[in-house]
């Protein structure tokens, strides 16, 4: 499909006479910044299609209780295993950081592409071995330890198949791939600025970028770490994890979750930086509180690794280390509300255009203000005793990432498709398109709060009959929000056959960054000749 | 929310007047369109109901404010009301309002969160011990204190469930206790980890392979209590509930007495004397073979 389009695209180009490879040497070799971006988009879309279908599987299977569906425990567990490694690793992260970061930070910088353009093509190849293997992780339908890679479970005693190791396998890949774009985007933003362009000028959402990678560089490694001591415990008789080796499954649950609390924040920082500028552009006013906002993504950027045991509350840690990290938690809590409160102080006195990414982004800023404060709740180990794993748990973190980090990724799309394309979206499907995710994410998610605190748990392909009511109502939603995949499909295709010609600068002028300054789509190659900010 | 939570529990009370069966111990496990915490039996978990409506009242008007908030500029700061739009920046006065607002939230919050977690982690004056072990796919409780004998609980099957007994829920054995008194509870897991998640007792505690974890629970009042697995544990994480039974003491020295008799010899496990249970209208001699 992106090959197609892409060239499709190209012959209305005729204005700029870039050299382009031919097709093999552009999308099987590709150095260029944007078709790699272009590359990561496509892979995140398939990717949250196929986490999308499994998220339909699970919502049929839980919408009556007596679990019809899926009648093999161990089946269930694959699916949801695969669910959250699908939409994390290879949905959310490809389309925020690969996509929108390779195709936008050369281009807000004012630089000719990537620092390491060879190194950007081997970050994406590999994911699509990654892929290959969580996908043969999940067919086989051995791999059920949950996203979280929990051990014992995770053993070879009991997830003997060889399905745990590809997918485990897959998560080396897709760790390296990370940790290579991490390097790339660092590199790139230190060293390939435009002249003028300080640190302290930056659009937010480089910042957000180098924040984002510079999570991946400090947390990835210590993932590969853990679940490399996962594989030789699997398969060459160690005993990192096995307490009668001498080793400790606890200590694993600390180094996944090292590696996994700066995760969420590498899935929702790049979403910030959209939605600054969408929120700025749309308002036609200078984002409010600049250096608030960017040494606010620092700021959880760093607690960010200083709490990840709040995700341990009932593990058996001391009192006291429990009572720490619940206080570090809580910090969390300020840089994210004087991001929020910054966002509407931005809009205030604005003169604000309700166009369909600044739909997104009012939506973003209100329901990641309503998963934020769930998170206050669980950041509590006091409450977080009898709310731990409980639906509770899947209603916050759906909304900070299935909902808010989605309408970041949605946000962006809208935002930016008319760049990168050339290309109009059709703006009433584009608010259709908002209108029924926003009410299906919402009817799916809203309940799970209810069920979670009447004490449902998570990871269970059948509940007791009480839950059914909520979880019927979820379902619905899980629907609503399904049919809304088609509804973004066609917006695809009405806006790759759309006959409309951008200008480059198509929102007029609220948007300032330096991406408006070239055509729409860019040539091939941009930024040939360096500009300069003042 | 807390409105929405009340007018819920207004519209399951009633609805619980209308459809009561006897023999549904409705109190303590949970109800249809429940939107709240299950009610509280023990000082623990009424402790962390008292905790969560505070911090509930907190992120509601939170979350009401922004809402407000953005409303307000929605319809004051559209393109048709305000077409010409302000240029500020900056206002040091507001940012620092918001950096400042926040942490005193969170220490309003942060003073009784503290003070729980100390309560919830351990009780000093534990009058007896209950061993929680386990297993792929069921629970075994041990006695240390009453003669040292172990019960194992498996989750009655659906095609086996007697009339008012709930699925997924009852087991053929309880874990039965004493009222009023404190218990201590040690869990530990011989395979992998699971959870012992009791929510109307406030306690959760998971059972890790290689080490012994410490908690406690006092139930307040006779009755029965359920909790299920809460960490995921293989294929049949969902079919492992837990059925805590709290009957007063004297009875419970009885129970244990004839539980040791039954268990050193290889009998089924009596249940727990004749009382009724907590607002149920069977004697748990219908549940029992």
């Amino acid at each position: 499909m992106s090959a197609a389009t892409h060239d499709h695209a190209d012959d209305h180009g005729h204005d700029h006479h870039d050299h382009k490879p031919g097709f093999v040497a552009r999308w099987f070799f590709s150095t260029n910044h944007k078709d790699i971006g272009t590359l990561y988009l496509i892979f995140a879309v398939c990717g949250g299609l196929v986490g999308g279908v499994l998220s339909m599987i699970m919502r049929a299977q839980l919408m009556h209780p007596g679990g019809t569906m899926v009648t093999n425990g161990q089946t269930w567990n694959t699916i949801i295993t695969a669910h959250g490694l699908l939409m994390i690793f290879f949905s959310v992260m490809p389309a925020l950081i690969g996509g929108f970061g390779n195709w936008f930070i050369p281009l807000m910088i004012g630089a000719p592409d990537m620092a390491f353009p060879r190194l950007n093509n081997i970050s994406f190849w590999l994911l699509v071995p990654a892929f290959m293997l969580i996908m043969a992780g999940l067919l086989l339908g051995d791999s059920g330890p949950g996203w979280t890679l929990y051990v014992p479970l995770a053993n070879q005693n009991y997830q003997p198949g060889i399905g745990m190791d590809l997918t485990l396998f897959s998560l080396h890949l897709a760790g390296v791939s990370s940790l290579l774009g991490a390097l790339n985007f660092i590199t790139t933003i230190f060293n390939m600025r435009a002249p003028g362009m300080t640190l302290h000028k930056m659009p937010l959402f480089i910042w957000a970028m180098l924040v984002t990678a510079f999570l991946l560089l400090l947390s990835v490694p210590v993932l590969a770490g853990a679940i490399t001591m996962v594989i030789t415990d699997r398969n060459f008789g160690t005993a990192f994890f096995d307490p009668q080796g001498g080793g400790d499954p606890v200590l694993f649950q600390h180094l996944f979750w090292f590696f996994g609390h700066p995760e969420v924040y590498i899935m929702i920082l790049p979403a910030f930086g959209i939605i600054s500028h969408i929120i700025s552009t749309f308002s036609h006013k200078p984002v409010f509180g600049y250096l608030g906002m960017a040494y606010a993504m620092v700021a959880i950027g760093a607690v960010g690794f200083i709490v990840w045991a709040h995700h341990m509350y009932v593990s058996g840690m001391d009192v006291d280390t429990r009572a720490y990290f619940m206080a570090a938690t809580m910090v969390i809590a300020v840089p994210t509300g004087v991001k929020i409160f910054s966002w509407i102080a931005t809009m205030w006195g604005g003169s604000i255009e309700f166009k369909t990414p600044m739909l997104w982004a009012l939506g973003f800023i209100f329901l990641f203000t309503l998963g934020g404060v769930t998170g206050i709740v669980l950041s509590n180990a006091a409450l977080d005793q009898v709310l731990h794993n409980s639906y509770y748990v899947i209603a916050h973190f759906h909304y900070v990432l299935s909902i808010a980090a989605v309408f970041g990724m949605f946000a962006g799309f809208y935002y930016w498709i008319g760049k990168m394309s050339g290309r109009q979206y059709p703006e009433f499907l584009g608010k259709l398109h908002f209108w029924v995710f926003f009410i299906g994410v919402n009817l799916t998610f809203f309940p799970m709060h209810f069920v979670g605190l009447a004490g449902m748990p998570r990871r269970y392909p059948d509940y007791p009959d009480a839950f059914a009511g909520w979880n019927y109502i979820a379902s619905i939603g899980a629907f609503v929000s399904g049919f809304s995949v088609l509804i973004f499909l066609l917006v695809c295709y009405k806006t790759f056959t759309s006959k409309v010609k951008l200008a480059d600068n198509y929102w007029g002028e609220g948007a300032t960054t330096l991406e408006w300054t070239v055509s729409s789509p860019p040539p091939f190659h941009t930024f040939e000749e360096l500009p300069r900010i003042r | 929310m807390q409105s929405l939570r009340r007018l819920g529990a207004a519209f399951l009370a009633m609805a619980a007047m209308l459809i009561a069966v006897p023999g549904l111990a409705l109190a303590q496990a949970p109800h249809p369109w429940q939107m709240g915490f299950q009610k509280a039996f023990s000082p623990v978990g009424e402790a962390v109901h008292s905790l969560h409506n505070l911090v509930l009242i907190i992120i509601t008007v939170i979350t009401l404010f922004v809402l407000g908030l953005m409303v307000y500029v929605m319809v004051r700061f559209n393109r048709r009301a305000n077409p010409n739009p302000s240029r500020t920046s900056h206002h040091t006065l507001l940012e620092v309002a918001w950096t400042v607002l926040p942490v005193l939230i969170l220490v309003i919050i942060a003073i009784p969160s503290f003070r729980l977690v100390y309560f919830e982690d351990r009780t000093h004056e534990p009058d007896m011990t209950v061993k929680v072990t386990a297993h792929q796919w069921y629970w075994e409780y041990g006695y240390p204190d009453n003669g040292n004998f172990a019960i194992e609980s498996r989750m009655i099957p659906t095609d086996e469930l007697k009339p008012g007994q709930i699925r997924l829920l009852d087991v053929d054995n309880q874990l039965v206790v004493p009222v009023g008194k404190n218990i201590r509870v040690l869990t530990n897991s011989p395979d992998v980890i699971h959870s012992f998640y009791v929510p109307s007792l406030g306690v959760q505690r998971y059972a890790v392979p290689g080490r012994t974890i410490e908690t406690w629970f006092k139930v307040t009042q006779a009755g029965t209590y359920y909790g299920q697995c809460n960490q995921i544990c293989g294929a049949n994480h969902a079919y492992m509930p837990i059925s805590i039974k709290a009957v007063p003491p004297a009875e419970f020295a009885t129970w244990a007495a004839g539980a040791k008799k039954a268990a050193d010899s290889g009998q089924p496990i009596p249940s727990a004397g004749s009382t009724q249970l907590a607002d149920a209208g069977v004697t748990t001699s219908d549940i029992r073979r």
